[in-house]
C-alpha cells in the first residue's frame, strides 16, 4: 500500500514536470485540443447526416432527391473541413511533441557541460546516451502522442454515446450495457500480453548474451573445438525463446480477434434493438438511423483498445521521463566566483599544500599530500594501479576540488581563480586519447580556434605528426570518424600532443600510454613529448624508464600517500619502495 | 530471404492452414453487411420481428465463427513463425562455427551478433504478420468490391475507381516518407554521436575550454533533426485526410447513384446500406496492407542480411583422413612463409622459415604490428598461409583434419576471455573429460591454484567476460585451460602481459619443467619473457630480423639489441 502511494506519488511528480515541459507549448496545446474535439465532432457527424440521406432514399419512385442533395453538400462540405482540420491537428502535435523533445534534449545535453565531473564519472556513459536519446524518444512517444491519442479516444467515446442517447437512448443503454464487456476484453489481453512479452524479453535477453559469447570468443570456440557443445548449449536456450515468443505472439494477437468479436456481439445488438425500434415505432426511428448507429459501433470499440495500449505505453514512458528528469535535476558544478581572478601570464610555480581528498566520503583516498613543482620542473608520479596519480590530474585541473588543503598555481589557490583560465594554463595529455569527429585540422584547432595554417602545421612537424598526417586521404582535411578509430594509436597520440603544442600552455600534465606502441612510433612520440616539456612545468604520470630518469622529481605513491620523493639516483639508492616498484614494474 | 523459407519446412501444416483460416474470418465479415441487408429489406420492411431476432442470432454466429477461426490461425502463424525462427537461429550459429577467422574478421563479430539476434527477430515477426495478414487484407479489400458486384454491379463500379486511388494514395504517401525517416534516423545518429562524444571527452573538452562551442553544435544538430522530424510528420499527416476524404468521395457517389436506381426500383434501401458498409470496411484494412507491406519488405531486409552469412562459404577444407607423421621431424617447421590478411594487401608475414624440434621453446619477440601473433596463428590453421608451408610433425597443417590438428595445440590467446560458467566448465574446454585431479595440476603449473581455491573451488561461477576476475587471474586461468589439454604444442600469446613480476617469474619456471615432449612458443613484448628460449625469433615489419639465443642476438641483431637495452638497460637491471 505504502508502495502503491510512493509510486503514484513519484508519477504525480513527473506528471506534474510534464505538463511544466508542455506549458511552454500552452498555446499549441490549446490549439491541439480544441482541434481534436472538432474532428470528433465532425468525424461523428457525418454518419448521422448519412444516415439522413439514405431516409432520403425510401425505394421505387420515393426518392427525395432534392433532400438528398442537400445532404449530400453537407457531407461534402463536413469531410472538406475534417480532412484540413486532421492534417492541421497532426502538424500542431508534431510540432509541439518535437519541439518539447529538442528543447529537453538541450537542457539535457547543457547539463553535461555544467556538471561536476563526479557526477559524470558517476553514471557510466550508455547510460547518458540512452537517457538523452531512447529515454527523450520514448518519453515523446508515450506521453506526448499517448496524451493527444488518449484525448481524442476519450473525447470519441464520451461523444458516440452522446450522439446515440440523443438518436435513441434505448440503443445507446444496449451499447453501454457492453460496454464494460469491451474495457474488460482489452485489459485482460493488455496484462496479459504484458507478461508475455515480459517473458519473452528474459528469454531473448538470455539468448543475447549467449550469442555475445558464441560469438564474441568464436575463435577461443574453435581454437579448443567446443563447436558442437556450444551448439548444445544454444539449442537449450533457443527451445526457451521459442517456446516463450510462441506465447507471446499468440496471445499479442489474440487481442485484435478478441475485441472485434466483441464488436460483434455490440452490432448484432444494436441491429436488433434497431431493428425492433423500427418496427416498433413504425417508421419514427428509421433505416438511415439504424445505418448510423451500425457505422458508430465499427469505430466504438477501437478507441477502448488504442486507450489501453496508450496506458501501457505511458506508464513506461512516465519512468522513461522521471529519468530524463533525473538527469536535468543534477546539480550544476559551483559556478566561479564573482569575484574569481583570471590566471595570465602563469611562471609556473606549483604547490600542493597537505591536500585531502575522497571519491566516497568518509572513506579518505589521498591525505596529507604536499608537494611542490619549481618553474620548469618536471615531477613524474608513479605507483602502483589506484594510487591516486589519475587523482592528481583530476585535482590540478579542478575536475574534481580537494576536500581539505589546497593547490596554488603561483601562489593563487585555485578555487579562487576562474576554471577557465586554470585549465587554459595546463596543457593535458591522457592515455585515452579523445578525439572529436571532425577534422584533423579541427582536432589540432581544439584549443586555439583561430591558429594560423603555419602555427599549425609548425606544431605538427614539431610532434613528428606533420609526415604521416600529410600521408591521410585529404591531409589536414581528412575526417576522422569514430574518434579517431580509422589511425593507430600512435598517430592519435602524437596528434593529442600536437594539439597541446599548438595550445602552449605553461604547465603540463601527462599521462603516459602504459600500453606499448610500436618501436619506431614509440621513439617520435617520447620525442614529441621531450619537446613539448622544454621549459615548461610538467606533471607526468610516467610509465616509461627514460622519462623516469630525465625527471627533476619523482612523486612515488601508494594508497593515496606520497611514500617517497627525490631523484632516480637518491631513490635507487634509498632501496626502499621506489626501488622495489621500479624493480618490479619497470625492469625485468 | 527466399532460400530462408525453407526453414518453415515441418511446419507446412501450419504455413497453409494458419491463412486458410484467416480467410475463413474474412469471408464472415463480408457476410454480415449482407445479412444487415436483409434485415433492412425483409425484417423491417416486412415486419417480422421473429426474422429480424434469427438474423440478429447470425450475427453473432458469425462474430464465434470468425473469433474461432482467427484464434486457429494465430496459433498456427506463431508456431510456423516461432518455429521458423528457432531453426534458422540454429543454422545460423551452425554455420557460424564454421567459418575461418579471415571470415569470422571480415564479417565482424558486431554484425554477426546483430544478425543472429535482431535481424532473425524481425525475420520472424515478418513471418509471422505473412501468414497472418497477407491474404486477409487484399480478400478483405477485393472481397469488399466483389460482394458489391453482386450487391449491384452498376453502383459497384465507383469500387473500381476508389481501390486504385486510395492505393495510390496510401503508397505515395509511404513512399515519400519512407526515406525521410531514414534521414530522421541518421540525423538523430548526430545527435547521438554529439552526445556521447562529450561524454568520453568530457576531460579534454573542459581542458581546452570548449563547452559553448560543443553546446552550439549539439545545438545546431538537434535543431537538424526537430526540422526533419516536422517535416516528415507534415507528410505522413496527410495519410488519414487524404484516405478519408477519398472513401467518402465513394460514399458521395454511392448514395447518389443509389437513390437513382432505388427510384427506378433496381434497387433496395437495404441494399444502398449494404454498400455503404462494404465501402467502409475497404479503408481499414488497406491501410493495414500498406503497414504490412513496410513490415515485410524490412523483414525481407534483414532476411536477406541473414542469408548473405549463410551464403559465406566456409574457406578451409579438412580432409577426413588423418595423414601419417614423420617423427623425425621438427615438431613445429615454417618453410617459406607469407601471409597477407587481403589478397593484394600488405604482408603481414613474409619468407618466415624456423624450425623447431620436440620440447623446444621458441620465443617470439618484436614491436607491435610486427607480425607475432600472426605467426602462430597460422600453427592451428587460424589463418591460413597464403604462401609457403607451415608443418607439423612433418606434416603439412593442411592435410590434418581440422580438428585433429587443433586438438594437438594449446592456445593462451592475448585477450584473456573466459565464458560465464563454472571455473571448471571453462577448463574442460578443450577436453571434456578431464579429471579434477587433471584440472588441479594444469591450475597448479599456471600458478592458478589460488585463483580457483580463493573463488571457492572448482565450481564457482565465473561471471560473462569473467566480471568477477581480475585480468591476471583470468589470464593464468586461460593458461591453465590450455594445459588442461597436455598438447603437443603450447602457444602463449603474450600471456603473461596482467601477472606481476613475482607470478611472471613463477610461471616461466613451471614452464620450463614441462614435459621434454611439449613444444612451445612463447611471443611476447618482454625481453625478459623469452630471454632463456632454445631460439629467439626477432620480427620486424613481418620479417625475421634475427634468430638465435639471446647472447646470439645481442651479438648480430640490431633490433633485438635496441629492444633489449630499451627494457633491460645494463647498467642497474638487476642479474638474475
Amino acid at each position: 500500500m505504502a508502495d502503491t502511494t510512493k509510486t503514484s506519488g513519484f508519477m504525480r511528480r513527473t506528471l506534474q514536470r510534464v505538463l511544466l515541459a508542455a506549458g511552454r507549448q500552452r498555446g499549441l496545446l490549446g490549439l491541439s485540443l480544441s482541434l481534436a474535439s472538432a474532428t470528433v465532432a465532425l468525424t461523428l457527424y457525418v454518419p448521422v447526416v448519412i444516415g439522413q440521406a439514405i431516409d432520403r432514399i425510401i425505394g421505387k419512385g420515393n426518392v427525395d432527391f432534392e433532400g438528398l442533395a442537400q445532404k449530400l453538400l453537407i457531407i461534402t462540405v463536413c469531410v472538406l473541413l475534417n480532412s484540413a482540420l486532421q492534417w492541421v491537428l497532426s502538424v500542431v502535435n508534431n510540432r509541439m511533441t518535437y519541439q518539447i523533445v529538442r528543447d529537453i534534449r538541450r537542457q539535457a545535453f547543457a547539463r553535461i557541460q555544467r556538471m561536476p565531473l563526479k557526477t559524470l564519472d558517476a553514471h557510466p556513459t550508455g547510460d547518458v546516451v540512452s537517457r538523452v536519446i531512447a529515454d527523450v524518444d520514448q518519453f515523446a512517444d508515450g506521453l506526448l502522442m499517448g496524451f493527444t491519442q488518449l484525448f481524442t479516444g476519450a473525447t470519441t467515446i464520451l461523444a458516440t454515446l452522446a450522439f446515440m442517447v440523443v438518436l435513441r437512448w434505448q440503443i445507446a443503454l444496449v451499447v453501454l450495457c457492453v460496454t464494460p464487456l469491451s474495457l474488460f476484453v482489452a485489459r485482460f489481453f493488455a496484462t496479459r500480453t504484458f507478461r508475455m512479452f515480459r517473458e519473452q524479453s528474459a528469454a531473448r535477453g538470455e539468448q543475447t548474451a549467449l550469442v555475445d559469447e558464441a560469438i564474441g570468443l568464436q575463435k577461443v570456440v574453435q581454437a579448443f573445438g567446443y563447436e558442437g557443445r556450444m551448439l548444445k548449449r544454444f539449442d537449450a536456450v533457443n527451445q526457451r525463446l521459442a517456446d516463450a515468443s510462441l506465447r507471446a505472439t499468440f496471445y499479442s494477437s489474440l487481442t485484435f480477434p478478441s475485441t472485434r468479436f466483441v464488436n460483434a456481439v455490440v452490432y448484432a445488438g444494436v441491429a436488433l434493438g434497431g431493428a425492433l425500434s423500427a418496427v416498433a415505432t413504425g417508421g419514427l426511428f428509421t433505416v438511415g438511423q439504424l445505418a448510423t448507429f451500425l457505422s458508430y459501433v465499427t469505430q466504438y470499440t477501437r478507441p477502448f483498445s488504442e486507450i489501453t495500449g496508450v496506458l501501457t505505453e505511458m506508464q513506461n514512458a512516465i519512468a522513461c521521463a522521471a529519468r530524463i528528469f533525473e538527469w536535468i535535476d543534477q546539480p550544476e558544478e559551483t559556478p566561479d566566483a564573482p569575484d574569481a581572478t583570471t590566471l595570465a601570464h602563469v611562471r609556473g610555480e606549483v604547490a600542493l599544500q597537505d591536500i585531502a581528498f575522497s571519491y566516497a566520503p568518509p572513506k579518505p583516498f589521498i591525505r596529507n599530500l604536499s608537494l611542490t613543482a619549481a618553474q620548469g620542473q618536471r615531477v613524474a608520479i608513479v605507483g602502483p594501479t589506484g594510487c591516486g596519480k589519475t587523482t592528481l590530474i583530476n585535482l590540478l585541473m579542478r575536475f574534481y576540488d580537494v576536500d581539505a588543503g589546497a593547490i596554488l598555481v603561483d601562489g593563487h589557490d585555485i578555487r579562487t581563480v576562474t576554471r577557465g583560465s586554470l585549465r587554459a594554463s595546463f596543457g593535458m595529455v591522457l592515455q585515452d586519447t579523445w578525439l572529436k569527429s571532425g577534422t584533423v585540422r579541427e582536432n589540432l584547432r581544439m584549443g586555439r580556434p583561430h591558429a594560423t595554417d603555419e602555427a599549425l602545421i609548425a606544431a605538427a612537424k614539431a610532434c613528428h605528426a606533420h609526415s604521416f598526417i600529410k600521408r591521410l586521404p585529404q591531409g589536414y582535411d581528412t575526417p576522422l570518424e569514430g574518434e579517431g578509430a580509422s589511425l593507430s594509436q600512435g598517430q592519435r597520440q602524437l596528434l593529442c600532443i600536437a594539439r597541446v603544442m599548438l595550445l602552449d600552455p605553461p604547465m603540463l600534465i601527462l599521462d603516459e600510454a602504459t600500453s606499448s606502441i610500436d618501436t619506431r612510433t614509440e621513439v617520435k612520440v617520447q620525442d614529441a613529448f621531450a619537446k613539448l616539456m622544454q621549459g615548461r612545468t610538467s606533471f607526468v604520470v610516467a610509465h616509461r624508464l627514460s622519462t623516469i630518469r630525465n625527471a627533476d622529481v619523482i612523486v612515488a605513491m601508494r594508497d593515496g600517500m606520497i611514500v617517497e620523493q627525490g631523484s632516480h639516483a637518491q631513490l635507487l639508492a634509498r632501496n626502499g619502495f621506489y626501488a622495489k616498484l621500479y624493480n618490479s614494474q619497470f625492469a625485468p | 530471404m527466399r532460400k530462408l523459407l525453407v526453414y518453415l519446412r515441418g511446419y507446412g501444416k501450419e504455413s497453409i492452414l494458419g491463412p486458410l483460416f484467416k480467410l475463413l474470418e474474412a469471408l464472415q465479415e463480408l457476410l454480415v453487411p449482407l445479412v444487415v441487408a436483409a434485415i433492412i429489406d425483409i425484417g423491417i420492411a416486412q415486419r417480422d420481428t421473429g426474422y429480424i431476432l434469427r438474423m440478429c442470432l447470425v450475427l453473432i454466429a458469425l462474430g464465434a465463427v470468425g473469433l474461432a477461426s482467427a484464434i486457429t490461425a494465430q496459433y498456427f502463424a506463431a508456431k510456423a513463425a516461432t518455429g521458423f525462427g528457432k531453426g534458422l537461429r540454429h543454422a545460423l550459429l551452425a554455420h557460424i562455427q564454421r567459418l575461418s577467422f579471415a571470415q569470422l574478421d571480415a564479417l565482424g563479430t558486431g554484425t554477426l551478433i546483430t544478425r543472429m539476434t535482431s535481424d532473425l527477430n524481425q525475420a520472424q515477426a515478418g513471418v509471422n504478420m505473412t501468414l497472418r495478414l497477407l491474404l486477409r487484407s487484399p480478400f478483405i479489400v477485393f472481397g469488399a468490391m466483389a460482394m458489391a458486384f453482386t450487391v449491384d454491379a452498376d453502383s459497384a463500379m465507383v469500387f473500381t475507381v476508389v481501390i486504385p486511388a486510395l492505393s495510390v494514395a496510401v503508397f505515395v504517401i509511404m513512399l515519400l516518407s519512407l526515406p525521410l525517416y531514414r534521414k530522421v534516423q541518421a540525423k538523430l545518429d548526430t545527435v547521438l554521436q554529439s552526445t556521447r562524444e562529450n561524454l568520453t571527452g568530457v576531460r579534454v573538452i573542459r581542458a581546452f575550454g570548449m563547452e559553448a562551442g560543443e553546446q552550439a553544435a549539439f545545438d545546431a544538430r538537434n535543431d537538424g533533426l526537430m526540422a526533419m522530424q516536422k517535416l516528415v510528420g507534415r507528410i505522413s499527416a496527410l495519410m488519414n485526410p487524404v484516405t478519408s476524404l477519398l472513401i467518402n468521395a465513394g460514399i458521395l457517389w454511392l448514395l447518389w447513384r443509389g437513390a437513382i436506381r432505388v427510384e427506378a426500383g433496381l434497387l433496395t434501401q437495404g441494399a444502398v446500406v449494404a454498400l455503404y458498409n462494404y465501402m467502409g470496411q475497404i479503408l481499414v484494412e488497406l491501410i493495414k496492407l500498406a503497414n504490412l507491406i513496410i513490415t515485410i519488405t524490412r523483414a525481407v531486409a534483414c532476411g536477406n542480411r541473414i542469408q548473405a552469412v549463410l551464403e559465406v562459404a566456409p574457406a578451409l577444407t579438412s580432409p577426413a583422413q588423418p595423414p601419417a607423421e614423420d617423427a623425425a621431424a621438427p615438431a613445429v617447421a615454417f618453410e617459406a612463409v607469407n601471409l597477407a590478411y587481403h589478397t593484394g594487401g600488405d604482408a603481414a608475414l613474409a619468407d618466415i622459415t624456423f624450425a623447431a624440434m620436440r620440447g623446444q621453446t621458441v620465443g617470439i619477440i618484436g614491436g607491435t604490428g610486427a607480425g607475432k601473433t600472426s605467426l602462430v596463428s597460422l600453427l592451428p590453421r587460424f589463418y591460413e598461409a597464403t604462401g609457403g608451408r607451415v608443418m607439423v610433425n612433418g606434416v603439412n597443417v593442411k592435410d590434418y583434419p581440422l580438428a585433429a590438428l587443433r586438438a594437438k595445440i594449446g592456445v593462451v590467446p592475448q585477450q584473456a576471455a573466459l565464458f560465464s560458467g563454472t571455473i571448471a566448465e571453462n577448463l574442460r574446454l578443450g577436453k571434456p573429460d578431464a579429471t579434477d585431479a587433471e584440472l588441479w595440476e594444469a591450475l597448479a603449473l599456471a600458478q592458478a591454484t589460488e585463483v580457483a581455491q580463493g573463488k571457492g573451488g572448482l565450481s564457482a561461477t565465473i561471471e560473462q567476460n569473467g566480471r568477477n576476475l581480475s585480468g591476471g587471474q583470468r589470464q593464468r586461468l586461460t593458461i591453465a585451460r590450455a594445459l588442461v589439454r597436455k598438447p603437443e604444442i603450447l602457444i602463449l600469446d603474450d600471456s603473461a602481459s596482467a601477472l606481476d613480476y613475482a607470478t611472471d617469474a613463477a610461471l616461466r619456471r613451471a614452464l620450463g619443467q614441462l614435459p621434454q615432449t611439449m613444444t612451445v612458443l612463447i611471443v611476447s613484448q618482454r625481453a625478459a619473457s623469452i630471454q632463456f628460449a632454445d631460439t629467439i625469433l626477432v620480427l620486424d615489419d613481418g620479417r625475421i630480423a634475427g634468430m638465435g639465443t639471446s647472447e646470439q642476438l645481442l651479438e648480430t641483431c640490431e633490433v633485438y639489441r635496441e629492444i633489449y637495452t630499451s627494457q633491460l638497460a645494463k647498467e642497474d637491471a638487476p642479474h638474475g
